[in-house]
């Protein structure tokens, strides 16, 4: 209390020092270092004060979380020696989790996880109002015998059936351009199934329609050139795809930009590339935790691909509660790459292009083949091998005997001698169903042809 | 003796070893054996194990025959229940001779199948790979498991599988009469049925040292008559029947009165032994001392489910079933099926050796457990060299990686009703790819077709017979190619 208008000695330094402490306790709150990466990413506590990040469709109302939840790989659990089943109680919870925290928008098709993935979704989204999530599904007429007009349209109905709703939000045709033009009109065109879709988006049963894209660009920009409205576009989008797409695959950059140029709203699939963007060699890895070592590899990822303006939303198949959890930091809200950034993902592109990796994604569409090699499996243990350099080129090297022993025990240990690839014979029937284009054969045979070297020792002769 | 046990363990090791590594220093021993040693014609080995015997009695028979060992092993087993159960018995002279004449009768006329139901390092052999293989490869299962969690390559999981129903019957018939007799009778076998053992048998009766009973000494309680194996102990005579004493040293160590000696000694047995002798003699004598042999591990393994199931599902892959060879293919090496039959002695060792499935024991009569190949499992491997350098009768001649990629062992024949070419309508050149000898080729059926699907063709000349072909040939469960065995292997 002040008598005069002079501030006596005591209260002089009581001031003094509660201006310290409040200062203090303000700059430490302010601190530049507290980011929203710092601390790990792995727990939920921090994220009650983050908000999903959403982006608008300029075509409707929708306001869509950034993070979209991709059904394809869900939760598993084992229930024989051979056979595996979705884990329905995981999968609810992960659902909760994600509807708690912002996420709106579930990618799935009544392909995914042998045909459970629908139903699975529906029931995990039992106890929310229909009108608190978008979902999302495809037509994926990817057999021929399924072409017909009543095998699509059964494909078609059977989706709302399995989610349980009477009107979906995001309808897609599947896969688009693995093909080319040929397939791509049997299986619209000519059984009058793109005319039927778009009535059936003027009756409201449908309120987005739009395409997922693989493959022939011809198919691509026939699509945009036709004069129909599409809603959206799903593309594969992420650092290595942006210019260096492999395969059949096209440029990201091309597609995202044509997209744009249309004012087509573009979403994101394969934002992590089947995975191989979340963990990679030494060296990467120590280049993007030097910019933030608290941030997970995969975060990089993500972030490149919501960078994007004209991006609704980056689909991941978060399979695991960790992923998700870690997810949810990155978005919530997203912290776009800079410049830099983007310089430090290009050197790390050129890195991961240097391997002879095989671009597979593990989707599975491939399987089963009917000879019984677990391809995934064996372009797993290769990669994996390739990416912790357990890749032995010459006798001569150091750990020579290390390596060799290493990869040729671990190959047996993850694949069944029977289903390695010396047992492929080449009959193709995988080549048209990936996704990726992958020469499936090809690259058994390459894998092969190194696994005999390491065996007979033979590792410096060439061919 | 610690001696024994360091051979029998050595020579089980040999055995069970699937990766082969003890074999380069340690794989003599089983050229020590004496029917392999015949059977090869070792004539250094065998000149050796003569002079040996010559000089100190069938030491063989304790220390080398891994049989015998055996016996004693369940022999002193019983005797740490049943105490002094021996008596003297006299030697059953028809039956002993007429194996020993009957067995180099089958030597010399080729019957190799025939002996190595008698020999004993086959019968011992044949316990070891087909009981207690099993059980060595699931304890290294469970440590490869264990291996695999700690991300460590030091163990690796392998395949057990019952290579011959009826090599496994013989090991436990084997293993059970062995087991019966010597819990019974000590060493009855060695004494009346085992070839090896009368033979040894008639120059151990001619041995430098001996075993020679001091008469003023002895007192005739017949303890060391109880605890002799061999049944070859006459008290009453104060005699020992050298042909039948396996040198075990037991009689020695139970006489209280240092009545039983085992000197140098040209004289007949009974005569009294001068101060000098007895001096020296003591210090001959030496105390046993009993190792536990190998500690078997009886672990129950669990075979780690290696199928992962993928999201698309795993195609089920049937067994192939194994092809009816009109000659059966045997391994590279062995020269001619003359040769290999003429003196394999069926021990197993090449069978245990083979890391790609390949060698099991044949259930043919005519060669009854002798090994032959088949590819279901695997193929032969052009690097792969180790059943030529573990055969210890030169059934299986040493041969380098070299000479193996030249030397012809079978051809490989084409069934055209179960290619998958034809029964599927698919492009298949599995055979073709790896062929190390490059003797398959694909034409297309068609060949004004372009687009026609390629069949294999097979040059008979370049087969190798290795069975890559048929090991990696899709049509299951009948191979669509398949290795016929020839009757004299040659280099092409």
């Amino acid at each position: 209390m002040r008598k005069n208008n002079t501030i006596n000695r005591k209260d002089f330094f009581k001031t003094l020092g509660s201006a310290t402490v409040a200062s203090l306790a303000t700059a430490y709150g302010c601190s530049p270092k507290k980011t929203q990466f710092s601390t790990a990413a792995i727990s939920l506590d921090d994220l009650s004060s983050m908000k999903m990040e959403y982006r608008q469709n300029p075509n409707s109302d929708d306001k869509v979380s950034l993070l979209g939840y991709g059904c394809m790989r869900l939760p598993t659990k084992k229930i024989s020696e051979t056979e595996r089943e979705i884990d329905q109680e995981t999968w609810n919870n992960l659902v909760d989790l994600s509807m708690e925290k912002g996420v709106n928008f579930f990618d799935t098709s009544p392909m995914y996880c042998r045909g459970k993935s629908e139903q699975a979704l529906a029931i995990a989204l039992e106890k929310y109002p229909r009108n608190r999530y978008f979902l999302s599904t495809k037509l994926s007429n990817f057999r021929p015998d399924t072409f017909s007009r009543e095998a699509s349209l059964s494909i078609y109905r059977d989706s709302f059936k399995a989610l349980r709703t009477d009107y979906i939000d995001y309808y897609f045709l599947h896969a688009v351009g693995l093909g080319g033009m040929k397939r791509f009109k049997a299986r619209y065109i000519d059984n009058g199934i793109m005319d039927f879709l778009q009535k059936e988006r003027e009756a409201g049963r449908i309120r987005n329609l739009g395409w997922s894209f693989h493959g022939d660009v011809k198919v691509f920009d026939y699509l945009l050139e036709t004069g129909i409205k599409w809603d959206f576009v799903l593309i594969q989008l992420n650092y290595i795809d942006w210019k260096h797409a492999s395969g059949i695959n096209i440029n990201a950059e091309y597609l995202y930009l044509e997209l744009t140029k249309r004012n087509i709203p573009v979403m994101v699939m394969e934002p992590l590339l089947g995975g191989r963007l979340a963990k990679m060699n030494y060296y990467s890895t120590r280049l993007l935790k030097q910019k933030e070592p608290e941030a997970s590899v995969a975060s990089w990822a993500f972030r490149y691909a919501g960078s994007l303006p004209n991006v609704l939303t980056v689909l991941s198949g978060m399979t695991y509660k960790e992923h998700l959890i870690d997810n949810l930091h990155t978005f919530s809200p997203l912290k776009p790459v800079s410049e830099d950034d983007i310089k430090m993902l290009e050197e790390i592109a050129g890195m991961i292009l240097d391997y002879p990796l095989i671009s597979c994604t593990e989707c599975r569409y491939c399987m089963p083949c009917p000879y019984g090699i677990d391809i995934p499996g064996v372009f797993a243990h290769y990669n994996k091998c390739i990416i912790e350099g357990i890749y032995p080129q010459k006798k001569e090297e150091n750990d020579y005997r290390k390596l060799r022993r290493a990869f040729l025990i671990g190959y047996d240990r993850s694949v069944p001698k029977l289903r390695q690839a010396n047992h492929c014979i080449g009959c193709g029937k995988c080549i048209e169903l990936c996704p990726q284009r992958i020469d499936i054969p090809g690259e058994m045979s390459r894998i092969d042809e190194y696994v005999e070297r390491l065996k007979t020792e033979a590792l410096n002769q060439t061919e | 003796m610690g001696l024994a046990v360091a051979s029998i363990t050595i020579l089980t090791l040999l055995f069970l070893d699937f990766s082969a590594t003890i074999h380069a220093c340690l794989g003599w021993m089983t050229r020590l054996q004496f029917i392999p040693a015949v059977l090869s014609f070792s004539v250094g080995i065998i000149i050796f194990l003569i002079v040996f015997t010559l000089l100190f009695g069938r030491v063989y028979c304790s220390v080398i025959c891994p049989l015998g060992i055996l016996q004693d092993f369940i022999s002193w087993f019983r005797a740490r229940v049943k105490k002094n159960r021996f008596s003297y018995s006299k030697p059953l002279i028809g039956l002993r001779y007429t194996m020993l004449v009957v067995t180099l009768a089958a030597i010399i006329f080729g019957l190799a199948s025939f002996v190595a139901f008698f020999d004993p390092y086959g019968a011992y052999g044949r316990i070891a790979s087909s009981l207690f293989a099993p059980v060595y490869q699931w304890g290294n299962n469970v440590l490869a498991y264990f291996s695999e969690r700690a991300g460590s390559y030091a163990f690796y999981n392998v395949d057990i599988w019952m290579k011959s129903v009826s090599a496994l019957l013989v090991a436990a018939g084997t293993l059970v009469v062995i087991a019966l007799l010597s819990w019974r009778n000590g060493r009855i076998y060695c004494n009346t049925i085992c070839p090896v053992g009368t033979l040894l048998g008639v120059l151990s009766r001619f041995s430098i040292f001996k075993l020679v009973i001091d008469v003023e000494k002895c007192i005739g309680c017949n303890l060391c008559v109880r605890n002799c194996k061999s049944s070859c102990i006459n008290i009453n005579e104060k005699k020992v029947d050298y042909s039948r004493c396996v040198m075990c040293m037991d009689c020695i160590e139970t006489c209280k009165f240092e009545a039983m000696r085992y000197v140098y000694s040209f004289k007949k047995a009974t005569q009294r032994l001068t101060e000098k002798e007895n001096a020296s003699s003591r210090e001959n004598t030496s105390r046993r001392v009993f190792l536990s042999s190998v500690g078997l591990l009886a672990v129950s393994g669990i075979l780690e489910a290696q199928e992962k199931v993928a999201e698309g599902g795993l195609a089920v892959i049937e067994d192939k079933k194994i092809p009816k060879r009109d000659t059966p293919v045997k391994p590279p090496g062995s020269q001619s099926l003359r040769n290999f039959s003429s003196h394999c002695t069926a021990c197993g060792l090449c069978v245990s050796i083979c890391p790609n499935q390949v060698l099991r024991p044949s259930s043919d009569l005519m060669h009854f457990l002798q090994p032959e190949m088949s590819y279901e499992k695997g193929y032969c491997r052009p690097e792969c060299i180790k059943c030529a350098a573990v055969c210890p009768t030169g059934a299986i001649h040493e041969i380098s990686a070299v000479e193996k990629s030249a030397l012809k062992i079978g051809t490989a024949v084409w069934i055209r009703e179960n290619c998958v070419v034809i029964t599927d309508g698919v492009n298949c050149n599995n055979c073709a790819r790896h062929c190390p000898a490059e003797a398959i080729q694909m034409l297309p059926i068609e060949p004004d077709n372009p687009k026609s699907k390629k069949i294999p063709v097979i040059d008979a000349e370049r087969c190798i017979g290795c069975g890559a072909c048929e090991n990696l040939c899709p049509a299951r469960p009948f191979s669509a190619v398949y290795v016929e065995g020839i009757e004299n292997h040659r280099a092409i």
